[in-house]
């Protein structure tokens, strides 16, 4: 175990250095699927540049990364590359613990045919070398860590809440989960899952009659709400205004930046009409974050499904979506391996995946470099990949709703006459 | 920062000075009648027949002073001045430029009295647009063509293309903003321009680059405010109201040449509006306000001039002159004759004796004076057509000791790098320039990739004043003081991206592309004369054996092309499409969400056919058994 995961984390090291030192590490620096206004490395640099001249990051609009990580990267500037791998490779650490103790349990609840839904404990074993596989190898990974985008430290600071609360300690999940909150808003959402997983952890039922449930809720969130308190100020502190809360999470909530990217935001508010613009901006940032209360009271027996949702959801639905974000909940996917037989139409959705990516440089060179094409087609791509991942979040949502269907009525079901049922959803 | 920016002050109220070149030539009848008063001017006026012209003056003074007393009119405590100059440039083009310059002991700004309501010589609707916003020194130029510094060396008053505007705004102004924008409105109303275009957008406030020009050494720039529309288009219904503003409108005096369709039909066409306290009289005891009016034409060799070298009033304007402006105290027409000291170059006639010299931009230069107040100016036919005819070739122009040019180099539209040559044509003097660069917000730069580099190293700015851009709020704005190095060129690169904007905020034409405005570029250059001349000035002698600080080195401002700059565009026809099919796309998230969050898997009971059905109700009718 320890040596294939050795195996991998020296190649993927070796395939950044290799690009880090090659000519395509500006190429891909600058590439708006890569890189995003608001976690791009230049504006990071740019920011520095404004600090140096004693200017505030924050009163230009070119600079939006929240204040510890320019002081972050005010330190250690110097080895950004370091940083940024090191960044990646926490992650693959994260999933030793995954899975395990709950699979352990299930076996003897369910019916008998369904033994072979199950994993075996040879398969679970690998799980967390294909996880880092999955993530440390993934191009998308490579491109933007190789862009050195912050997203790959906001992945980071994913990976330590999913592990810190896999790991059952609420206190520094809680604090993981501020620091992505922070960085990106949108982690709040995984607020919901990560509390019923700890509550399943320490048995205590999703009960509103229970005090033990509402102790432990108002736990966490006390811990959360204070370390998102105590990291927001510190940032004050830093820079001595409140600067920057409106330039990240007011830059971040109402779009300002049309830069294209692969997300669905850019091209629809650069063709909104003005004065629906508000009105669209407030339900895109609420679809975001709605899904968060039917997923987690359907998937409330299963918190870290519910995390892979929400990740996947806020990848695809985010204002500034990057590779990098998606990259994150494709980690995933090695996990649910076991829900292979039931997905729908995942080689069509990976030929689209496949497909668009390779489509969106030729694309964009069309429209911005070559001129024989406009908008329409990069937009037209972009469509295309959203549609591509929806439906590939959809697909293992349903496999997994359907396995979990058949662990309690059994494999082969059968009709009132006897013959071959088949399943619909009713 | 600030302590740099102090620094630099004084070398700012220097600039005052040496922009004062062209009221030198108006002071030159006073010094010439009162020998004995010593004026602060440059100028010394050399007449062949000092003596027959001091006689003529002298009955004509009596004269005045006989209907004077006649009247008794009150002192009139304004004047009105007006002259032309023109000079024939080495590219065969010739350039001619108007100065009106309007005096008046007041104060606008004073705060017990009322507002002055009794106006003479001075434009009311301008009196009253300082008086209301409280302007300390209004500077607004519109300009159609570009000056192009190497072919025609410098202009007595640079311009940009297109409109700019800057105001001092006195320092009692608390909302000046407010003011700002109300104030361009205004303008915008009097000079049928579309100064209302200005806003927070194109509004700069630089630290250095714009001084007062007038009296005050106000250096808190918050209350300066800078703002060009580079793509502004001039034309006769800006010069229209220009030429109201005068004492004597179009009607006489120098303004007669100016018929728009000539004008209009040059290379290069200026008018400007400065308006600025000054000093009442040499001593400076009280001040004034001075308005100054300027147009600037440059007629070209072969569109206005069908390719001779030949040219003449009636020529260049369709008009002579035949009177001066009765309100004007002064009225001249100079021509340069410096390269023609003994008319081997081109032919003036008429020629006239008065030769005038003048330290002007850094070069002592002969001017041929025409007194247009004077009856014999107009000769047999009382009307004056001023006629240039070459001889010979000119050579080559000496270069200028300053000029810049501006480009944007990258290609596709996703980023590109502003490129600004500064050359110093100087042979051996090294100067500090300070450049002022104002883009608009949707050029998103990128300062920490500003480089300035001069003989192929790097040369690091000595003071940089940067103000990032907020989108659909400020541009950026970035000036740095470079010191240019002897006989070189200095290039500053910054690299920017170009950002999507809304597709209601494109110009409607979007692939024509944006323009940009100059950069300014104000430098004090090391002047070419190094000795003062006039020796009648009564100084000291061992204060006079090195030339002072003033005459060694003149302000210059220089300003580069504006930019044309592509973004990319949306597709302007399908905002519905695109609303349509995004929403879509969010709608198959949120249905395929939707359908698994609140469905449930059940086991699919084929339904019984439609027959069936029938069959079922009628024998539930019927109370018969079901099938």
């Amino acid at each position: 175990m320890a040596a294939p995961l050795t195996l991998v984390l020296i190649l993927s090291v070796t395939i950044r250095a290799v690009l880090f030192r090659s000519s395509l590490a500006e190429l891909i620096s600058e590439r708006v699927e890569v890189v995003s206004p608001l976690n791009a490395w230049k504006r990071v640099v740019e920011g520095l540049a404004l600090l140096d001249l004693g200017v505030s990051p924050y009163s230009g609009d070119v600079f939006h990364e929240t204040p510890l990580v320019i002081y972050l990267f005010h330190f250690v500037v110097d080895y950004a590359e370091i940083v940024f791998m090191v960044s990646t490779f926490e992650f693959s650490g994260k999933y030793n613990l995954f899975i395990k103790q709950k699979y352990a349990l299930e076996a003897d609840r369910y019916p008998h045919d369904c033994l072979e839904l199950m994993r075996s404990p040879k398969e679970m074993h690998y799980i967390p070398l294909k996880v880092a596989m999955f993530y440390l190898l993934n191009p998308f990974t490579i491109l933007s860590c190789v862009a050195k985008s912050t997203c790959g430290l906001n992945n980071a600071v994913m990976a330590l809440f999913i592990l810190s609360t896999l790991k059952g300690s609420a206190l520094l999940s809680a604090i993981f989960l501020a620091l992505a909150t922070y960085q990106s808003i949108y982690p709040l959402t995984l607020f919901a899952p990560g509390l019923l997983f700890l509550l399943q952890r320490l048995y205590i039922p999703v009960n509103p009659c229970r005090s033990r449930f509402w102790f432990f809720t108002v736990q966490y969130s006390v811990m959360f709400i204070g370390s998102l308190l105590v990291i927001v100020c510190l940032s004050f502190f830093l820079l001595g205004s409140w600067d920057f809360i409106p330039s990240v999470y007011g830059f971040i909530l109402s779009v300002p930046d049309l830069t294209p990217n692969i997300g669905l935001f850019w091209y629809f508010f650069a063709e909104m009409f003005e004065h629906f613009r508000f009105f669209f901006i407030c339900v895109f940032q609420i679809n975001v974050f709605f899904y968060t209360i039917p997923l987690s009271v359907k998937l409330k027996e299963h918190p870290v499904f519910l995390i892979f949702m929400q990740i996947a959801i806020i990848s695809i639905f985010k204002s500034y979506p990057t590779v990098g974000d998606i990259a994150l909940y494709m980690a995933f996917l090695p996990v649910w391996s076991h829900l292979y037989r039931f997905l729908r139409n995942i080689f069509l959705v990976s030929c689209v995946l496949l497909a668009c990516t390779a489509l969106f440089p030729v694309l964009w060179h069309l429209w911005i470099y070559a001129g024989s094409a406009n908008s329409n087609f990069y937009y037209a791509i972009t469509l295309l990949f959203n549609v591509g991942q929806i439906l590939l979040v959809s697909d293992y949502f349903y496999a997994y709703l359907r396995r979990e269907h058949h662990l309690s009525q059994g494999l082969y079901l059968r009709r009132k006459d006897g013959s071959e049922a088949t399943l619909v959803l009713k | 920062m600030a302590a740099l920016s102090r620094k630099w002050d004084p070398l700012f109220v220097l600039v005052l000075g040496s922009l004062v070149f062209s009221c030198k030539g108006d002071v030159l009848k006073t010094s010439n009648d009162r020998t004995e008063s010593i004026s602060a001017t440059k100028i010394e006026e050399s007449s062949p027949q000092a003596a027959d012209l001091g006689d003529l003056r002298q009955s004509d003074e009596a004269e005045s002073n006989e209907d004077r007393k006649a009247f008794t009119p009150p002192p009139p405590n304004d004047q009105f001045q007006e002259e032309m100059v023109i000079r024939p440039l080495y590219s065969g083009d010739i350039y001619a430029s108007f100065q009106f310059r309007t005096q008046w002991d007041t104060d606008f700004l004073h705060d017990g009295k009322k507002a002055v309501s009794h106006y003479r010589l001075f434009p009311k609707s301008l009196g009253q647009v300082l008086s209301k916003f409280s302007v300390r020194e209004l500077h607004i130029s519109f300009t159609q063509g570009y000056w192009r510094t190497m072919q025609w060396g410098q202009p007595f008053i640079p311009s940009p293309p297109g409109a700019e505007l800057w105001v001092w705004f006195h320092h009692t102004v608390t909302d000046v903003d407010g003011n700002w924008k109300e104030l361009t409105n205004v303008l915008s109303g009097i000079f049928c321009a579309s100064l209302n275009f200005i806003d927070s957008t194109n509004t700069v406030e630089p630290s250095a680059s714009f001084k007062p020009l007038g009296l005050g050494n106000a250096t808190d720039h918050r209350f300066l405010r800078y703002a060009t529309l580079p793509r502004e288009i001039v034309c006769t219904e800006n010069l229209t109201p220009w030429k109201k503003l005068l004492p004597c409108g179009s009607k006489a005096g120098l303004a007669v040449l100016m018929k728009s369709e000539k004008l209009f039909h040059s290379s290069f066409h200026s008018q400007a509006v400065h308006i600025r306290p000054v000093c009442k009289d040499w001593q400076c005891t009280s001040t004034a306000w001075e308005l100054r009016q300027t147009l600037n034409v440059v007629f070209d060799l072969y569109t206005s001039g069908q390719g001779k070298k030949e040219w003449s009033l009636f020529k260049m304007f369709s008009r002579t002159l035949t009177e001066a402006c009765p309100l004007a105290s002064s009225s001249k027409i100079y021509v340069d004759v410096t390269d023609n000291p003994g008319g081997e170059l081109f032919d003036l006639s008429p020629s006239s004796p008065l030769i005038s010299t003048a330290v002007v931009l850094g070069d002592r230069r002969t001017y041929s004076v025409y007194d247009l107040t004077k009856k014999e100016t107009f000769g047999q036919l009382r009307s004056l057509n001023l006629l240039l005819r070459w001889k010979g070739e000119s050579d080559d122009m000496l270069r200028p000791p300053l000029h810049a040019e501006r480009y944007v180099s990258g290609f596709g539209l996703q980023k590109g790098e502003i490129h600004t040559c500064l050359y110093n044509s100087h042979p051996y003097r090294a100067y500090p320039v300070l450049l002022l660069d104002s883009l608009p917000w949707y050029l998103r730069l990128y300062v920490h990739t500003l480089t300035v580099t001069s003989k192929t190293r790097e040369n690091k700015p000595s003071y940089i004043h940067y103000q990032p851009s907020k989108d659909r709020l400020r541009p950026h704005l970035l000036e740095m003081l470079v010191q240019l190095p002897p006989h070189s060129v200095t290039e500053v690169t910054v690299q920017f991206e170009r950002a999507l904007l809304k597709w209601t905020e494109y110009t409607p034409d979007p692939n024509h592309g944006f323009y940009i405005g100059s950069s300014v570029i104000s430098a004090l250059v090391p002047s070419i004369v190094a000795m003062d001349t006039n020796s009648t000035r009564d100084r000291p002698l061992f204060s006079s054996f090195f030339p002072t600080k003033e005459e060694s080195s003149y302000f210059m401002r220089v300003y580069t092309e504006p930019l044309l700059v592509n973004l990319p565009t949306p597709d302007f026809s399908m905002p519905y499409n695109v609303i349509c099919l995004t929403c879509t796309v969010v709608a198959v998230g949120y249905g395929s969400f939707y359908n698994l969050l609140t469905r449930t898997f059940q086991v699919d009971e084929p339904s019984a056919p439609l027959a069936k059905r029938l069959a079922n109700i009628i024998r539930r009718l019927r109370g018969v058994p079901l099938l």
